[in-house]
């Protein structure tokens, strides 16, 4: 299926805006990232284990197992910081 | 009014409190949080807050267009069924800020104060670690994205909500 993947903030300033992106249907966003980390050493740095990132799916908060859906907005991004 | 404002521009406090209780007789309390731009970040390390005044010349505020607003809305709907409040009205503002500047406004009408002075609280722990916003700030070092603080989780807890950030 295909899914549109959002970034922002330093993992935007890494990887872009964003890309369209093909996942196995009944994919989690836990399985998305792994794709996205083996897809090239710039993701594997931006997306790695090692970092606290969130996630989010139709702009809403959601957390790894989540599955994605046909279609869906996802988004990758660091803690937030506002306020 | 909109309950919720991302904006570049700054907002007045006088204005929005009067536009928050307006045609609402009922109204007997308003709390109001500003947050400001500090000119100094605590210093790295554990248990360090040494901060560097000056440290900070600007700050660049980046949200998620469309989940901000809806983030928010949610929150002041969580708020409403909490908290037995009149409205509530949230300003966060984006882009280049300087020192002093506001950055974000929470406003909360009720009858009786403690509602209101609870409400305000509990929506900025909330924005605090579940509204999409990041930080970064220009340094005489260079420019740095703010790290998430893992005390704004614990805020969180206070209420209930175990969602964290960190």
């Amino acid at each position: 299926m295909k899914i549109h993947v959002r970034y922002f903030a330093s993992l935007r300033e890494a990887l872009g805006a964003g890309e369209a992106v093909e996942l196995a249907d009944g994919g989690t966003l836990g399985a998305l990232r792994e794709q996205l980390i083996a897809s090239s050493p710039r993701h594997a740095e931006a997306l790695a284990r090692t970092r606290a990132l969130r996630c989010a799916l139709a702009q809403v908060m959601a957390d790894e197992s989540t599955q994605v859906t046909e279609g869906a907005e996802v988004a990758f991004f660091p803690p937030v910081t506002g306020g | 009014m909109a309950r919720v404002s991302i904006q570049a521009a700054d907002f007045d406090l006088t204005a929005e409190v009067a536009a928050l209780r307006a045609d609402d007789p009922a109204v007997g309390a308003v709390t109001s949080f500003i947050g400001t731009v500090r000119d100094r970040h605590p210093g790295a390390g554990a248990g360090s807050s040494q901060a560097v005044p000056g440290a900070v010349q600007a700050m660049e505020l980046e949200h998620y267009p469309g989940m901000t607003e809806s983030a928010i809305e949610s929150m002041i709907d969580a708020a409403l069924q909490r908290f037995d409040i009149r409205a509530a009205r949230v300003v966060h503002r984006i882009g280049r800020l300087a020192p002093g500047d506001q950055i974000v406004l929470v406003a909360v009408s009720s009858a009786h104060r403690g509602a209101s002075f609870q409400a305000c609280e509990f929506l900025m722990d909330y924005l605090k670690t579940q509204a999409p916003f990041w930080k970064k700030e220009s340094t005489p070092e260079g420019a740095r994205w703010v790290d998430a603080r893992v005390a704004d989780d614990d805020a969180l807890r206070r209420w209930g909500i175990g969602a964290s950030n960190v």
